[in-house]
Formats: structure tokens, sequence, C-alpha cells
């Protein structure tokens, strides 16, 4: 009887212990873990391109090929994007005409927060990107928005990086299950295969940095940000993060999405996230 | 509106290495906007750059430069301090200039 009532027990205490470990390797799966996918994420490229500096990442291609980089830098002392900061400077400087400016609408006056942006608002539950907090801004101030996708708005974000250059990215994710719903979102949408190419984000600029693509050279995913906006030579001028996005998607015939798409807010968390440490380079210049 | 032109010049012993940046269209004459109507040709044909009352460095240009322009070119015969002197007219008539000193 005794004997039996322990053997009970015993299988009792089994089950239990079978239940609770499959309970945590069920959560395990399912847990957001952005620290970790930020370092898991770093060391691939770290390990992948050992003799690449962990700053040199957010030079894109150029970090990719000695050869691109001699002609980067001789072409650093005279930047294809200089007319675009001196513009956004004035821009930035120019009060509305209600008198107030943008550095009424960001903390620190808008100098040196490139690398904070974007953010997770949990007044809103959303991603908060910097080019929609400058619309945002200039609505509020009875202004016109601008495009999201160069001239104007370009020009803008090209001089709050420059003010920021040199500083870590340092995006934060709050303990708010919408935030770890966002970040796990962009993670999704970066890792997801689409359009007739059937190309994620990552087939590219995770699987083949630094690998030709026609006469491109691919760039790493690892601090594809830090250098938006960017001058593009294919482009003939400025554009920002919303119109990366756009021109990726179109290359590899998908359907872009509208900027500042909730999909596009949450892709550029997840890649600002995981370049937290590695420097602000904005404004970029790009082939 | 600030100057349509970015110069830097050093002089390296007799050698002055000169670069200029032009902002600048350039259009064709042969490319539609989005309406599909074309857009007129509006490009620089002349470039000058002065040094001492001489020219140093003239081009005569055409629809096929690129826009915002790029010009690097080495000259002999000016020292630190002097000035260079450059401009451009366009197709339609305009035209900027400006001088910078040769450091």
């Amino acid at each position: 009887m005794k004997q039996r009532a322990t053997i009970l027990l015993g299988s009792a205490f089994l089950a239990l212990t079978a239940l609770a470990f499959a309970a945590t390797r069920v959560v395990a799966a399912d847990k957001v873990d952005p620290a970790a996918d930020a370092k898991a994420f770093q060391n691939y490229f770290f390990q992948k391109f050992p003799n690449v500096k962990h700053e040199d990442f957010v030079n894109g291609p150029y970090s990719m090929n000695a050869d691109m980089k001699r002609q980067w830098q001789e072409k650093e002392e005279f930047p294809p994007y200089e007319f675009a900061l001196d513009a956004g400077k004035e821009m930035f400087s120019t009060p509305f005409k209600n008198g107030k400016t943008y550095a009424d609408c960001f903390p620190n006056g808008g100098i040196g927060i490139r690398q904070n942006y974007p953010y997770f608002d949990e007044n809103e539950g959303k991603v908060v990107t910097l080019e929609l907090a400058l619309n945002r801004c200039r609505e509020a101030n009875g202004e016109a928005p601008y495009s999201y996708v160069k001239d104007e708005m370009a020009s803008l974000t090209a001089y709050m990086a420059f003010t920021s250059r040199g500083k870590p990215m340092d995006i934060k994710i709050p303990d708010d299950p919408r935030a770890l719903a966002a970040f796990e979102n962009g993670k999704r949408y970066f890792y997801t295969r689409r359009g007739q190419m059937n190309f994620s984000c990552a087939s590219c600029h995770v699987q083949s940095p630094g690998e030709r693509i026609r006469a491109e050279t691919l760039a790493p995913a690892l601090g594809i940000l830090n250098a938006m906006p960017i001058y593009r030579s294919e482009w003939g001028g400025m554009g920002t993060t919303s119109r990366r996005f756009i021109t990726c998607n179109s290359q590899t015939r998908a359907v872009p999405l509208e900027p500042q798409s909730d999909e596009y807010r949450d892709v550029e968390y997840f890649l600002s996230y995981v370049a937290n440490g590695l420097p602000i380079s904005g404004p970029g210049a790009r082939p | 509106m600030a100057s349509s032109i970015r110069v830097r010049a050093t002089a390296n012993g007799d050698i002055t290495e000169v670069q200029a940046l032009i902002q600048h269209p350039m259009d064709s004459g042969f490319v539609k906007d989005s309406k599909g109507s074309l857009i007129p040709a509006h490009f620089i044909q002349e470039l000058k750059f002065e040094c001492n009352g001489k020219d140093v460095f003239v081009a005569d240009w055409g629809p096929a430069v690129s826009k915002d322009p790029y010009v690097k070119f080495s000259f002999k015969g000016a020292k630190k301090g002097d000035d260079l002197k450059i401009s451009w007219t366009d197709n339609k008539g305009a035209s900027d200039t400006t001088t910078a000193k040769i450091s």
C-alpha cells in the first residue's frame, strides 16, 4: 500500500517534471529576446568578416572591398551629399510660419539625437521613425508634410545624422509586449521571402554581403541604416531609409509598401536595434 | 542661397591641385518627367578657372555631363594665397562665379 503510494507519487512527480520541461521548451521557442538576437546577428557578421573592423560595417559596401573604399575615401573629401547637408542645415534653422522651429519638437533641440531613432512610442503603441517625427512636427505647426522618399526630407535627416556622427546607435526596446511584437514583426519582414525573385532582405544582405549583384557590391545588413540618408549615384541624388526599402522591394520584383507603413517602421526598428553600438555614419554616399 | 560652386585648391610646391563640385541639374533634354513630357535641356556650356589673370582650365560642356559635376585637375604656376576665380554659364544664360584662395 505504502509502496504503491510512493510509486504513484513518484510517477506523478516524473510526469510533472516532464511537463515542466516541455513547458520551458515551448516558452524558450516563443520568447522574443532582442538582446540575444542582436548579439547573434552581430557575431554572425564579425565571424564572417574577421578582417573588417566592427565600426567599419556602417560603411556598407566600402567595408567589403578595398578598391571601392579607396575611391570612396577620396570622394569623401568632397562628398556628393554636401549640397543636401547645407540645405538641411538651413531648413532646420528656418522657423515655421508660426515662429516655432524643428528644434522645439525634439529632445536636445534635435541635435545629436539621430542614434535614438526609431523609438517605440508607448502612447501610440507603434514604432516612430525620425522621418515620421519630422513630418508630425511640421503638421503640428501647420506646415504641409514632406515626401518621405527624398529631397527635403533627405536633407533634413542628413543634417540631423551629421550632428550625430560617431555616436553609437542606441535603440531601446521597452518592456512592453507591443514593442517586442514590433521588433519580432520587423524581423519576420526581414527574413520573409517575397516577390517574383523569391528574395528576402536577408537573401542579399545576410547571405551575400560583399558579393556582386550585377555591378553592385552588396552591403552587409549590419549597420546598413547607420549611414542613412544616402546619396546614391544610381539615383543621382539623396534618398531616405524609406526610399532604400522601396528600392530593395522593387529590385527583387516585390510590391513595395507605402513609406512609413507599419512593416517598414518595424523592419527599421529591427535593423537599427541589431546595429546597437555601431556608430552613426550618415549622411552616406553609395554607388 | 549659397554659391553653386564648391572649390578646394591646394598648392603643393609648384603644383596646385584643384577640386570643384558644381550644383547644376545638367538636364540633357532627352529625359521625360513623371507626366511624360520632355524636361528641356539645361546644361553648363562653359566652365572656366582663372588664376592671376590667366585661364588655367576651360571646359566646353554639353548635355552629356552628369548632374552636379565634379572636376579635378592640377596646374603649375600658382602659389599659396593666390586667388582662383571659377565661373560657369549655361545654355539658358544663367551663370555663377566664385573666388577661392589657394591654400
